[in-house]
């Protein structure tokens, strides 16, 4: 769906360049400092907070930032993003479980499975626009989750359980939620760095080039569809990445993240966090994580909390958290 | 004569309505040929369909002895026919320089490299100021391109296409809102990037055309009235009874040619 990244748009901001060598990843000073005072809280966060808890933010974040980079930098936008969140789970799963492979290895499957899965999904969409492209997607999602509640190696409602987090390269156990956390803290930042760079990449340029004007871009011989193509693989494979994390974090994996609603959280949090911004979908994870984290025992009503937000969003904030502090301070985040 | 561009019976219809009527065109190698004709003649549908973006409902395009009929528009793009837009099309929130590296890139390399920084295609700065300075726009390299006036865009969007160095080029109206100072830059830039290449150009002044062009196909109401040099077309009776019939702006620049 072609949708302007209004926090990218608008009034000037102080653009200043980014320090200690951050600006190979595209960040601007302020970006940097964010940057780093989110490198700290992922460092010092486990100490004031369950770590298995901030696992899941940092998988969630994840998966929102790779679901931005589709949104935010090539407007497209996706209603399926769940097929390669759970693709990534139920593989790794499995791969640990089955296969008894160790968890980095395992973590690689659920990846490669999700990009291929993105290729093929992206290969039957992206040659839809708007809000065809989204519905593609939705259905694309629905019959994944369809497939994962026949197929035998996925355990139906039970999902895969008992996953073993096993010895990370077969050397370090990650019983210890501490030991863990460090892994997925890892994968979380360059997978986070990862996007910066995409974006920021010269292939980057060509996205953005295209999303100015499409037109212009393929008269000028540029085969539009393979670059968008390739944006939506590797959105599915971050995507994946953070759906096979989270299944070792959890030791399971279930039909939950294969849902659609899986796939309205996600855009949710990009929403909410502030859509086509670098930490919008970070913030907008965490709010959504801790919140529902908060709020458990009310059940039900963190859905209609959550829909409660997302209207607030779409009604007052629709730069989302990051986009309206940017315009804030005047700068981008 | 050395034919570079050739379409045979051309013909496009929206849901019946004819806007392209068997149009057949000749365009031949290193000339600049101009096509005119009133609003609503079909100029705009016709590069359309020579660049692919459109799908003729008839007829036949060659470029470069190869039949494109069938061809995608990127694909048409690599072989050397570029085309502008009657609106300008430049890419806003890029910088001037960025916008005609965008160009290079495409057609020396490094478009699909996402795991490295964009500071490679400092690479092509060089050539891209080289680009700019054709055009005078050196000085404007920093500026996003949406924030040039008008002139300075469509001399950026020619930049950008000759960045490609393509084999021919189809211009839509580059002249279209601008100043004189403007149009007497343009003329004089088509005048000399066209050394070595063909141009196609849809241009509403004819003090343009007549100072450019080589050959002029009239178009009216999507078929061709009349085609020759300016001298032979201003003088046919249809062409000025199709321009007086239509457009008093045109004829009274007619009567001045
Ligand atoms: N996509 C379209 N659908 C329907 N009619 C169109 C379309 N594009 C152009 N036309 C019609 O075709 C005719 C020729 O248009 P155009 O080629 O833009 O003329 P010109 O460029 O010579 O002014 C016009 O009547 C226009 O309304
Ligand atoms: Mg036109």
């Amino acid at each position: 769906m072609a949708v302007q990244a209004s926090a990218l748009v608008g009034a000037p901001v102080n653009d200043a360049p980014g320090l200690l060598g951050l600006s190979g990843f595209g960040f601007n000073r302020a970006q940097s400092i964010t940057f780093l005072v989110m490198l700290l809280l992922v460092v010092a966060g486990p100490f004031f907070l369950y770590p298995v808890l901030l696992m899941k933010l940092l998988c969630f974040a994840l998966f929102a930032c790779a679901f931005n980079l589709l949104i935010g930098y090539v407007g497209l936008l996706s209603f399926g993003h769940a097929m390669f969140f759970g693709t990534g789970g139920y593989l790794a799963a499995h791969a640990a479980k089955v296969w008894g492979l160790t968890p980095e290895l395992a973590i690689l499957v659920g990846t490669a499975f999700g990009a291929a899965l993105g290729a093929v999904a992206g290969w039957i969409a992206i040659r839809r626009q708007g809000i065809y492209f989204a519905m593609i997607t939705l259905a694309l999602a629905q019959m994944v989750y369809f497939f994962y509640l026949q197929a035998p190696f996925t355990g139906g409602e039970d999902g895969i359980q008992r996953v073993p987090r096993g010895a990370l390269f077969g050397l370090i156990d990650l019983r210890a939620d501490m030991a863990l956390y460090w892994v997925v803290a890892v994968i979380f930042l360059a997978g986070f760095l990862f996007i910066s760079r995409v974006v920021h990449s010269p292939f980057g340029q060509v996205l953005k080039a295209i999303r100015e004007n499409e037109p212009r871009a393929i008269s000028l011989g540029y085969r539009v569809d393979d670059y968008k193509l390739l944006a939506f693989t590797l959105s599915a494979a971050l995507a994946a990445l953070a759906g096979s994390a989270k299944a070792i974090v959890f030791g399971i994996a279930t039909l939950t993240d294969v849902y659609w609603t899986m796939s309205g959280e996600v855009v949710l949090m990009t929403l909410l966090g502030g859509l086509g911004t670098v930490f919008g979908p970070v913030a907008g994870a965490a709010v959504i994580v801790l919140m529902q984290n908060q709020l458990a025992e009310l059940g039900a009503w963190v859905t209609v909390i959550q829909g409660i937000i997302f209207v607030v969003c779409v009604l007052l904030f629709r730069a989302g958290i990051m986009g309206e502090l940017g315009r804030l301070l005047k700068v981008r985040l | 004569m050395d034919t570079i561009l050739a379409t045979e019976d051309l013909t496009k219809e929206f849901l019946g309505f004819t806007a392209v009527s068997g149009v057949s065109l000749n365009v031949r190698r290193g000339s600049i040929h101009g096509l005119i004709g009133p609003n609503g003649a079909g100029k705009t549908t016709c590069f359309n369909l020579l660049t692919k973006f459109l799908q003729p409902t008839r007829g036949s395009i060659r470029f470069d002895g190869r039949d494109i009929t069938g061809m995608k528009p990127a694909e048409v793009a690599r072989l050397g026919l570029v085309r502008s837009f009657q609106i300008s099309a430049v890419f806003p929130h890029l910088t001037v320089l960025e916008n005609v590296r965008v160009a290079l890139q495409r057609a020396r390399g490094r478009s699909f490299d996402f795991w490295r920084s964009d500071k490679v295609l400092g690479q092509y700065d060089a050539r891209a100021r080289a680009l700019l300075e054709d055009v005078g726009l050196h000085t404007h390299a920093h500026l996003l391109a949406g924030e040039l006036p008008y002139g300075r865009k469509r001399a950026l969007e020619i930049a950008t296409t000759l960045a490609l160095d393509p084999v021919m080029m189809l211009l839509d109206e580059p002249t279209a809102g601008m100043t004189h100072e403007d149009v007497d830059r343009i003329v004089a830039l088509v005048r000399r990037v066209a050394q070595g290449r063909t141009v196609l150009m849809v241009e509403h002044n004819l003090r343009v055309v007549e100072g450019l062009c080589d050959t002029i196909t009239v178009l009216t109401r999507g078929r061709v009235l009349a085609e020759g040099d300016y001298a032979g077309v201003s003088r046919n009776p249809e062409v000025v009874a199709a321009y007086l019939g239509t457009d008093p702006a045109i004829s009274g620049a007619q009567a001045h040619g």
